[in-house]
């Protein structure tokens, strides 16, 4: 950890942290490796979560003006200058909005449900490598612990449908709830490939195993990630992870062609506390994509160097990719929703499973 | 006392309340929701004894599928507690054996390990070793047999389920996608040209 400081901070930081590391040995004695843990890993978990909030927040604001200029419009422009105030302006709205809790209704799940859908878009972050160094937690099964963490999110979904006690919210959970099962065991059957041809299971080693291979060897890392040689894992995934985030055009929450919805009782910051689970939850796919299929923080091409920024890009890209799709496609009906899922996906993740084994046992085998 | 003791203790009794309000909890959504709680703390005490694997499957399988199916179920069902409880006194002396069963099997597991009867001390590991690999090397090469007949297993439930919920032939009136995509615009609309008439 403190290693891991010394390589990061710029060079003229290091003897006052040198200096800061002795005063507390000195002072706390035996503890202070203890205390140096905790309040590391308090930075660091405030060094995601804070960014975070407000690149969700900017994200919303990103989305409106993106979709606007696809269809001709302007966007928010009139708090700030170019708009640039109007999420806190909505943050602020939102806040100030009374939370109608309807009668008959289980108060405590009912307020407990936006959390459990947040909460786990949040968590999955800990395990995401931005760099070599940079990273909360470096876990063995982190593709593990993000598939386990990222399950849980569905609870906040199928609980607010529940405690809502409204036939409709009722009903909207329970179709959310299916569609996110449903496509969870595509996600799954992909990452199982990836797992395969990468042979490790930690977030890290999946991207450095991407670095390497005869497109890499000629100065041309883009063609040896992930995506091209697993692109049907690739589509899959990545279709998955939009119906995953109950984005559209698979939003059958929130479509405005249908009266069900897990959230129809929501109001106020309880309403948007949801929407702040589907954007964190963008971003968290967004990165994953971009972390197992894309190279995560690799450069494209060997004479530029690999950063964080490749990262950031790849993440904006797909974030862009997602209000792209939102602006062009007409919505899912929701029997077609779990065809695609069921009778699509799924078959052609477990042919493809079957190829990739029969390709790494071959002598043609790419991975070694 | 040490952090991972504390640690421990904190999983631990947060596991034993959860579970006892699974069984005492009259509403049962509510208990199924403990009973959730009760899995994500286990898992916490797995990964204290470094058994990552095991903790993140835990989460993965119960929390992350089937609880949520059974929230499904236990959501849709109309339960009546007192009809519930109607065979309570009857069922009594069945229900009293089995749990002294498992009282005793439990207690015999204590004692165990108090007089060390079984190997059970966690071995150390250093931090890089990866407990997924050797769960996997020794499940694919020394129980391969078994693992490949429980899988089996579950293959034939899953037809099992599908083939108990086809009720014959369906009778909705839906049409194959794969259909769909090739209507063009002239099969269902016909454009009619006409002119308009003048008023003379």
């Amino acid at each position: 950890m403190v290693e891991t400081l010394q390589q990061l901070l710029p060079g003229f930081l290091i003897p006052y942290f040198n200096m800061l590391m002795q005063l507390g040995q000195d002072f706390f004695g035996a503890l202070w490796p203890d205390i140096v843990t905790v309040v590391w890993t308090v930075i660091k978990v405030m060094l995601i979560i804070l960014p975070l909030l407000g690149i969700v927040a900017y994200t919303t604001f990103w989305e409106r003006k993106v979709i606007g200029w696809m269809q001709v419009r302007i966007g928010p422009n009139r708090v700030g200058p170019w708009g640039l105030i109007q999420p806190l302006a909505d943050g602020l709205k939102l806040m100030l909005k009374e939370v109608v809790i309807p009668s008959g209704a289980d108060q405590v799940v009912f307020l407990l449900a936006p959390v459990l859908a947040f909460g786990p878009a949040l968590v999955a972050w800990a395990v995401i490598p931005f760099n070599d160094v940079m990273i909360v937690a470096n876990v063995n099964a982190s593709l593990l612990y993000i598939l386990a963490v990222t399950s849980m999110g569905v609870y906040g979904i199928i609980l607010a449908g529940w405690a809502s006690n409204s036939k409709y919210a009722f009903l909207g959970g329970m179709r959310s709830a299916a569609q996110l099962i449903s496509y969870e065991v595509a996600m799954g059957l992909a990452l199982v490939v990836v797992v395969m041809v990468s042979n490790s299971l930690n977030l890290g080693d999946i991207v450095k195993a991407q670095g390497q291979g005869r497109f890499a060897d000629m100065g041309l890392t883009f063609l040896s990630w992930n995506w091209l040689c697993l692109l049907p894992m690739f589509v899959v995934y990545v279709v998955s992870s939009v119906a995953e985030t109950n984005r559209a055009p698979f939003d059958m929450a929130e479509g405005e062609s249908e009266i069900v919805g897990y959230h129809v009782e929501y109001s106020g910051m309880a309403f948007a506390v949801f929407q702040l689970a589907e954007y964190s939850a963008m971003l968290m796919c967004s990165t994953l994509i971009s972390t197992l299929f894309l190279g995560g923080w690799l450069s494209p091409v060997s004479f530029l160097p690999d950063s964080i920024f490749w990262l950031f890009a790849k993440i904006g890209a797909f974030v862009f990719f997602f209000f792209w799709i939102r602006a062009t496609f007409p919505r899912y009906r929701y029997d077609q929703i779990m065809r695609l899922g069921w009778k699509v996906f799924i078959p052609v993740c477990l042919i493809w499973l079957v190829v990739v084994g029969c390709w790494m046992m071959s002598p043609w085998n790419i991975w070694k | 006392m040490e952090f991972k003791t504390f640690v421990f203790y904190f999983l631990s009794t947060i596991l034993v309340y959860a579970s006892l309000r699974v069984v005492t909890l009259r509403n049962p959504v509510h208990a199924a929701l403990h009973l959730v709680l009760a899995f994500f703390s286990a898992s916490g005490v797995w990964i204290l004894l470094q058994a990552e694997f095991l903790a993140i499957a835990l989460v993965l399988v119960y929390v992350g599928a089937v609880m949520v199916l059974f929230l499904f179920v236990v959501m849709m069902l109309d339960i009546n507690l007192d009809r519930l409880r109607e065979g309570f006194w009857s069922y009594l002396p069945l229900g009293a054996v089995v749990a002294l069963l498992m009282a005793a099997e439990m207690s015999l597991v204590l004692v165990g390990s108090f007089y060390d009867l079984f190997e059970s001390n966690v071995p150390q590991t250093p931090g890089d070793y990866s407990n997924v690999k050797a769960v996997g090397r020794v499940l694919f090469t020394d129980y391969v047999y078994p693992f490949e007949l429980a899988s089996v297993i579950l293959l034939v439930g899953i037809v099992a389920a599908a083939a108990l919920t086809l009720r014959g032939k369906r009778k909705t009136k839906s049409v194959s996608p794969g259909q769909q995509v090739f209507v063009k615009a002239k099969d269902r609309v016909r454009v009619l040209k006409m002119p308009a008439e003048s008023r003379d």
